[in-house]
């Protein structure tokens, strides 16, 4: 896994969740372990998207449970 | 008092009527305007009279009935302007009759182009808004929708559908700072109600208080009120604008 993707990741989704980065880790699920509602989620996937310049689809969005299938969709589509 | 500059607005259905009256005054407060409509030609002499003001305006043609054609307009536009802060979803239509004499198709097509239409353009542009972090939405529903009225089933169903899907926006959206509201006009003065018998429109104007027809103009100024930052703490409202048709 890209250290410095899933470095970013964890710094955007702390950001986007107003919590602390080393409450994130790669196995953290958005909405069961880091309290995201469905929203948030959303927005994350925005601030992604403007971050790594990539589009995500709703469809995809729905796949994307964790900080890992988050890094690994970038390192994918990047 | 009312300052505009630097914003964007799309308004719907605005080659005439209350839309092309509600780009007007927009543009008279520095907004850009971006409208689309069905009427080619109506596009082209609304945007040569909106840029007078000396605004940016372009127009689309675009049937909101089309998801298809909904993106691809609203894709043009975030092009043309980066962004785009206001939404009106103005575009309407009326088939009447009695509900005993409605075809499903009379049905269907008031039902698309009202309440379909509205989604798809709300639905294409908010993922756009919610990346702004800012939106103002102005859902165009009518007096009917609230108190139905005989020989309009299928658009007092539209107006009233407006309202509900106004408020689940500003609920959803709330917290991104993005607003939506419904306008409810009661008897205003357009091609639309151009149609309406003597009768009809008598017997309409008999219980408005204000003893006169609606302008476009009434209509607009609200819809320009909560398009700007006077409205700020008002989100999920439906306003009337109806001279005290219903109260
Ligand atoms: N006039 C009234 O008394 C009154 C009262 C209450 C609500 N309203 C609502 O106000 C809005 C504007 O009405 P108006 O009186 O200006 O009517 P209007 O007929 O003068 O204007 C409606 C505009 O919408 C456009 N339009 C229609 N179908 C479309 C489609 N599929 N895609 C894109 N554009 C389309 C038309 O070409 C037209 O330019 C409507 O939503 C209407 O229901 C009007």
């Amino acid at each position: 896994m890209d250290k410095k993707i899933l470095e970013t990741v964890k710094e955007l989704t702390a950001e986007q969740l107003g919590i602390e980065v080393d409450e994130v880790n790669e196995k953290s699920s958005f909405i069961d372990d880091l309290g995201a509602d469905s929203l948030d989620t959303m927005e994350l996937v925005l601030a992604l998207e403007d971050e790594f310049g990539i589009e995500i689809s709703d469809e995809e969005t729905e796949k994307l449970k964790t900080v890992a299938d988050a890094v690994k969709y970038i390192e994918d589509n990047k | 008092m009312i300052n505009l500059e630097g914003k964007t607005a799309l308004i719907t259905g605005a080659a005439r009527g209350i839309g092309k009256e509600i780009a007007i005054k927009f543009a008279e407060t520095g907004c850009n305007i971006a409208i689309c409509d069905l009427d080619k030609e109506k596009i082209e002499s609304t945007i040569d009279e909106i840029r007078e003001t000396g605004v940016e305006a372009y127009g689309e043609v675009c049937d909101v009935t089309s998801m298809d054609s909904v993106k691809d307009m609203v894709k043009k536009f975030l092009e043309k302007f980066d962004k785009i802060d206001i939404l009106v979803n103005n575009a309407g239509i009326t088939q009447d009759t009695l509900l005993m004499r409605m075809s499903e198709k009379q049905w269907k097509n008031v039902i698309d182009v009202n309440l379909n239409g509205t989604f798809n353009v709300t639905r294409s542009l908010i993922r756009s808004m919610m990346k702004n972090k800012y939106g103002k939405i102005i859902n165009i529903s009518s007096v009917v929708g609230l108190m139905g009225n005989a020989g309009q089933a299928n658009y007092s169903a539209t107006k009233a559908g407006v309202i509900g899907f106004t408020k689940t926006v500003a609920k959803e959206y709330g917290k991104r700072n993005i607003y939506a509201n419904a306008v409810a006009p009661g008897f205003i003065e357009t091609d639309m109600t151009e149609k309406l018998s003597e009768k009809a429109e008598k017997d309409l104007m008999n219980n408005v208080s204000i003893k006169r027809k609606g302008k476009p103009e009434d209509v607009a100024n609200l819809v320009l009120f909560l398009a700007s930052d006077l409205s700020d703490y008002i989100t999920g409202e439906v306003i009337s604008v109806d001279g005290g048709m219903r109260m």
